[in-house]
């Protein structure tokens, strides 16, 4: 078979690669881009641990064929935290205990920020259902929706902050 | 190109398609992405039509508020297909033609008398979506043909439809029974016309006419709603699995068909068109 080149934004940068058309963009970001913050769980859809931003649409990266990435943009963990340290999200999750395991973190964070970007302020059931494609099973979840409604609320003051000055 | 010889399929989402490869179905010789073509992605307004292009993802008919305040069981059924990732790339055409007894739109479309455009190699045609699926996982689009677009007229005044589904849980479930309800109301609130399809309970969505001739011509009152009920459950022929009997089936159906009937008529009687 042979290789299809794809040339895509990946956490802003213009990102060229190789990959066969029976390959999903899964696998092609962690085996042929490197970016290995994003899991294989189930490779079915069901457990969210491959969750890409795709395009301004979060996605599981292991429901799209690899070509199907060509001219995309996509946002994977590896670009969350900033020149100044970590995005507010990673920062409430350590400080919240929100992984143990942390298979399924990168996957969270991605749907996090995605519920955040339309969001500032959602309320603790909109929160659980924004991360209903999300499995944990280690945390019972709680401190996940805690630390997301934490990073929520000090995104919100330091907006406000900025402001003032 | 999708008419030579081996195995070709197209796709949408893939949310069923990659999966079912991994369950060691069969890889295709081909396989098309559907989404690239811009008729296929995208809804609009034609006339008093809905035009929702096939592969169209099922969020985008939430952002929709025209469709939304037109058609809200239809929007309210695609919106309950998986998480949000899943709603990123799910779509009606790829629900329809998956050909799952379960597929939370269909009963919507088909009580909205939604129609299927398909295209092959000798043209387009255009049918009934109830149409298109004629058994589990099989449906009557020949070699070569594909869904795509669904077409849905704008409902006439005092009309309204409604979807629901019962699963054990609140979220990510596949349906134990699914009810599409759709109702029209005359000044006096009594009902013109009525459509009831159920999902999960058979093969394909079955359309429930006694429940329907139940309703038409009078108010709808508690006696009616039990006639509905009663004929929602024995128009039911549901298997047995993991998720719920037989019985059981029958019995959330006659229940589920009556919530989503009244959830309708409330819909209807303060619908603004």
């Amino acid at each position: 078979m042979s290789s299809t080149p794809v040339t895509a934004t990946i956490n802003e940068d213009q990102v060229e690669f190789l990959c066969q058309s029976d390959q999903t963009l899964l696998e092609a970001l962690r085996d042929v881009v490197g970016l290995t913050g994003v899991k294989e769980g189930c490779a079915t859809g069901d457990c969210g641990a491959c969750s890409v931003i795709l395009d301004g649409r979060l996605t599981c990266s292991c429901l799209v064929l690899a070509p199907e990435a060509a001219g995309a943009t996509i946002f994977t963990v590896e670009g969350m935290a900033g020149p100044d340290g970590l995005h507010p999200l990673q920062q409430s999750f350590l400080e919240g205990a929100a992984l143990q395991c942390g298979v399924c973190t990168p996957g969270f964070l991605v749907a996090a920020k995605s519920l955040l970007d339309r969001r500032a302020d959602p309320s603790e059931s909109e929160v659980r259902y924004a991360i209903a494609g999300n499995l944990c099973r280690c945390t019972g979840y709680d401190k996940i929706v805690r630390s997301i409604l934490t990073a929520a609320e000090d995104m919100k003051k330091a907006a406000e902050e900025k402001e003032k000055v | 190109m999708l008419a030579g010889d081996g195995d070709r399929k197209v796709y949408a989402g893939a949310t069923d398609f990659i999966p079912q490869l991994r369950m060691g179905r069969p890889e295709p010789d081909y396989a098309v992405d559907l989404k690239r073509i811009p008729r296929l992605t995208g809804l609009r307004l034609v006339g008093d039509t809905w035009v929702i292009g096939a592969a169209t993802p099922s969020i985008r008919l939430t952002e929709e508020e025209t469709l939304v305040a037109d058609l809200p069981g239809l929007v309210e059924a695609a919106a309950l297909i998986g998480s949000d990732q899943i709603q990123s790339r799910a779509s009606l055409g790829g629900n329809l033609c998956n050909a799952s007894p379960a597929a939370d739109s269909v009963p919507a479309m088909v009580v909205n008398e939604g129609r299927a455009v398909i295209s092959g190699p000798n043209g387009t045609r255009t049918i009934p979506v109830a149409s298109v699926v004629t058994g589990p996982g099989r449906t009557s689009l020949a070699k070569g043909e594909f869904v795509v677009e669904i077409e849905f007229d704008r409902p006439p005044a005092r009309t309204a439809d409604a979807y629901l589904r019962f699963i054990p849980r609140t979220e990510m479930d596949i349906a134990v029974v699914g009810a599409g309800a759709r109702l029209s109301l005359d000044e006096e609130g009594r009902c013109v016309s009525a459509a009831v399809a159920l999902g999960a309970v058979a093969p394909t969505v079955v359309r429930v006419p006694a429940a329907e001739n139940a309703l038409v011509g009078r108010p709808i009152t508690d006696s009616a709603l039990e006639q509905v009920a009663a004929e929602a459950s024995a128009a039911c022929n549901p298997i047995d699995d993991k998720r719920g009997t037989k019985e059981y089936r029958r019995q959330v159906a006659g229940v589920l068909a009556v919530r989503a009937l009244k959830l309708a008529a409330s819909r209807a009687a303060n619908s603004t068109r």
